[in-house]
């Protein structure tokens, strides 16, 4: 039975490594805005840049 | 009549065509091709109709001039290697998913830029570019030329103060909620019958554990309970965050105490638990306002540079380094920074700001000019006469007086309640641990503990952020926007109301037009409209508005005759619009000044045009709603209206006219005096002290952006028909507080006279904690939303 004290010194200690990667997630501000990244994630890079290109040559 | 593709509002009866699409004026058409040269138009794909619409457009090509001082520059830049910087601009109007889009596409409109980032929660973008392609004030020049004006100002210290507030509080829900999962798994053994039987050792192990895991929960995250506490104690008052910490403390002390003893397990999971869960009320509260800021001051109104003009030439100096005597220039559209006196030009000053008044007041050389002011029309010189703190508006939001009451408000009904119920809980328990005492000793230290601990007052602490927050939720969704919880609570406590009437109980903008006189025929409409358009002055566009649309004539030899009225010649008959004085020779009425516009044609008076304030809808709803409360009505201008206000008020109704703002302060303060709860409407500027001073400032904004710093609430003009629902609904959410109260104190009593028995058990105690702030919490969210369908909001 006492192996389960082990186990829970374990299991603690990668619970502190997740706990540790939200409060450096927290710290860098990766929770400051959570709305734009959800809506930044639909844009479609691609598109703007062919119709870029297709502007440049009708200038030309 | 079609709707602007830009701005989606209505075109009205002469849209603007381009590209044969309807836009409401040219600023929004001229958006609109600047985003078609540079292949920007899935801007409008994205959202219908996402453009911002300017009310007036600045054209003056200096306005951010100052964006070119390099003591300016550097106070506002992020970062700048000479190169390369970067800045974070705020801009209110961001609002949809395709301003984030174009705002992120800022490099297509200009290759200066290298890269933007908005950040929509609090509206800002942060724009990186290269300063030999693009200067600082290119880049918020082309931000303006496309309507995301920036709000330029100081304020980035107060920004980062609150972010870093924030991830303060996501760091110590993460803390929390880490060691109540934990400690919960720790303490498993407890909450199933036979987990006595779970040996010794392991039953130690898992104790000491738990108390390391306890103890970030104790130091870290409870911190700001424990701060708030004794703050409030210093203060001899006696707040929710008090019976919390002894409960806390209690809690702690009492499991550690089990623990090292060997007595038992404690109870660091509610302990965590408890943190965990009051310590997301709070930042769900929080987060609900997020985007509003209410903590600007008056400096966000003001500019922070001035052109200074010295003998050789003209220079942009930071406010605060102006002199007395020193000479500077205004602008059409720009503000009066300072008290000054008038030096060259004549100055035509809307002070609808300051006193309320709309219509501008016209001021010659060697007049006195008080800050605050706005310019219409052409430059003009100024001399400084007082330094910028010194100045009038200045000196009304600096009262003193009005930060310290605040701070001793009326004590609110959590605190009172808490107040009793933390006596009440230690009388109980110091009782019942003085009973025990006589038989049992250890037995009377743990009947003591037991009792703070059930009876610890987190179901208490739950009720108000949630029940609250979640009404302030329903209220931002219809466009009543709270500063916090507080006021909602004084908002059920008003008995007075005081109403502001520019701008409050009548639209800034628009008004009645009637014309009294010989009937001019439609030809001469035609001439007068034309004539109309040529001005700025707003009683010229209300006029040149309210005419019938047709086309506009030639205008020759126009001349606008500052503080008289404006001349032209079309299809060479002479068109004179003005004031009395100025068409028929006679001097204005007190009656007739600010409200009526003389016409004459060929040098024949023909009549006038009468503008009356045109007064919100819902006025009627709301004055007989707000019944039986006291009403009181407070305005800076004349008392033509008072004949049209009595068909609205009833007649125990007082009104007050050409009060200035400190007279509106007097006002709101002697009626505090005598024991009112007031509830102050107004507008914004001109009422901030009356505002500040009332028990509740309410701002009737026709923009949420744009609004006082002293109000407690903002209410969005479209919704002004709704306040006294807003009134009557906060009243039954103080009842669904009521009733959670009831179920909490129902819980309390059931574990008291267990606990007061010596007969609660761990397990008892761990599941009856945590059931009772659930229940509540439920029942608070619950009964808000029912009841906000039921009132239809």
């Amino acid at each position: 039975m006492s192996v389960i004290i082990v186990l829970i010194g374990f299991s603690i200690f990668v619970a502190s490594g997740f706990l540790v990667a939200f409060l450096w997630a927290a710290r860098s501000g990766q929770y400051d805005d959570d709305v734009s990244p959800s809506i930044r994630i639909l844009y479609d890079n691609e598109d703007i840049s062919s119709e870029q290109t297709n502007t440049n040559q009708n200038k030309v | 009549m079609a709707d602007c593709i830009h701005c989606g509002q209505d075109c009205g009866k002469n849209p603007v065509i381009w590209d044969e699409k309807p836009f409401c004026c040219n600023g929004c058409s001229m958006v609109f091709q600047i985003l078609a040269e540079n292949r920007l138009n899935r801007y409008y794909e994205m959202m219908p109709t996402p453009g911002i619409r300017l009310e007036q457009e600045n054209t003056s090509g200096t306005r951010y001039a100052y964006l070119d001082t390099d003591e300016i520059r550097t106070k506002l830049l992020d970062f700048s290697d000479g190169g390369i910087s970067r800045i974070n601009l705020f801009i209110p109007a961001i609002h949809c998913s395709s301003c984030i889009w174009l705002l992120e596409n800022l490099a297509k409109l200009h290759k200066g830029i290298i890269h933007s980032h908005v950040n929509f929660v609090r509206k800002e973008v942060s724009i990186t570019f290269r300063e030999s392609d693009i200067s600082l004030r290119q880049v918020v020049e082309l931000l303006h030329s496309i309507h995301y004006i920036p709000d330029i100002s100081y304020r980035s210290e107060k920004k980062n103060e609150h972010q870093r507030a924030n991830r303060r509080m996501i760091m110590k829900i993460g803390v929390a909620g880490f060691a109540f999962g934990n400690i919960m798994l720790l303490s498993f053994p407890d909450y199933l019958p036979g987990g006595e039987a779970v040996d010794k050792l392991m039953a130690g192990t898992f104790g000491i554990v738990s108390f390391i895991l306890s103890l970030p929960v104790i130091t870290y995250c409870s911190s700001d309970f424990f701060l708030s506490a004794f703050k409030s104690l210093r203060k001899k008052i006696i707040n929710i965050d008090l019976p919390l910490s002894i409960g806390i403390l209690a809690l702690f002390l009492e499991s550690s105490y089990e623990i090292f003893s060997g007595s038992g397990t404690g109870y660091m999971d509610s302990l965590a638990g408890l943190l965990f869960f009051m310590l997301i009320g709070r930042w769900y509260q929080s987060r609900t306002y997020q985007s509003l800021s209410f903590d600007r001051d008056y400096r966000s109104y003001f500019p922070i540079a001035v052109t200074r003009i010295s003998e050789s030439a003209e220079e942009f100096v930071q406010l605060k380094d102006l002199k007395i005597g020193d000479h500077i220039l205004v602008r059409n559209g720009e503000l009066i920074p300072v008290d000054s006196i008038l030096t060259d030009g004549e100055g035509n000053i809307d002070y609808s700001f300051v006193t309320g008044e709309s219509i501008p007041v016209n001021k010659k050389a060697g007049d006195f000019v008080f800050a605050g002011g706005k310019q219409t029309g052409a430059a003009i010189k100024l001399r400084v006469e007082k330094e910028v703190a010194q100045s009038y508006l200045t000196q009304l939001w600096n009262e003193d007086k009005l930060g310290a009451d605040r701070e001793m408000q009326m004590q609110t009904v959590v605190n009172r309640v808490s107040h009793y119920f933390t006596l009440v809980i230690l009388a109980i328990a110091s009782g019942a641990g003085i009973y025990w005492s006589f038989s049992d000793l250890g037995k009377a230290v743990y009947v003591f503990s037991s009792i703070l601990i059930v009876a610890c007052p987190c179901a208490l602490s739950l009720t108000i952020p949630f029940t609250f927050g979640n009404v302030m939720r329903v209220f931002g969704r219809n466009g009543f926007y709270i500063k916090n919880t507080e006021v909602i609570e004084k908002l059920t406590q008003a008995n007075t109301v005081v109403f502001d009437k520019t701008g409050t109980l009548t639209h800034s903008r628009s008004m009645n037009i009637m014309c009294e006189g010989d009937v001019l025929s439609s030809t001469e409409q035609q001439w007068v409209r034309s004539v109309a358009r040529n001005s700025t002055h707003p009683l010229s566009v209300m006029v040149s508005e309210w005419l019938p649309v047709s086309v506009l004539l030639k205008v020759e030899n126009y001349r606008e005759l500052s503080g008289l009225g404006i001349i032209g010649e079309v299809d060479n008959h002479r068109v004179m619009l003005g004031s009395r004085k100025f068409i028929a020779g006679t001097d204005d009425t007190e009656e007739s000044r600010n409200s009526t516009v003389y016409v004459s044609v060929d040098n024949k008076a023909r009549g006038f045009f009468k503008l009356e304030n045109h007064y919100r809808s819902g006025l009627n709803e709301v004055i007989s709603g707000l019944q039986p409360m006291e009403l009181h009505l407070l305005t800076g201008d004349n008392n033509s209206e008072e004949e049209n206000l009595k068909a609205y008020f009833s007649s125990a109704t007082k009104f007050h006219f050409n009060q200035s703002p400190v007279d509106k302060l007097e006002y709101i303060n002697e009626l505090k005096q005598n024991g009112r709860n007031v509830i102050m409407i107004g507008d914004g500027l001109n009422d901030a002290g009356a505002l500040l001073k009332a028990d509740i400032g309410i701002t009737i904004a026709d923009d949420i952006y744009h609004f006082s710093p002293a109000c407690d609430a903002i209410l969005s003009s479209s919704k002004f028909g709704r306040l006294q629902d807003y009134l009557k609904f906060s009243k039954s959410a103080l009842h669904i507080v009521y009733a959670s109260y009831l179920i909490s104190f129902l819980y309390n009593i059931v574990g008291l006279s267990f606990a007061i028995q010596g007969l609660l058990s761990p397990v008892v105690a761990a599941i009856l904690m945590p059931l009772s702030s659930i229940s509540v919490v439920t029942f608070a969210s619950f009964s808000v939303s029912v009841l906000s369908k039921s009132k239809k909001f």
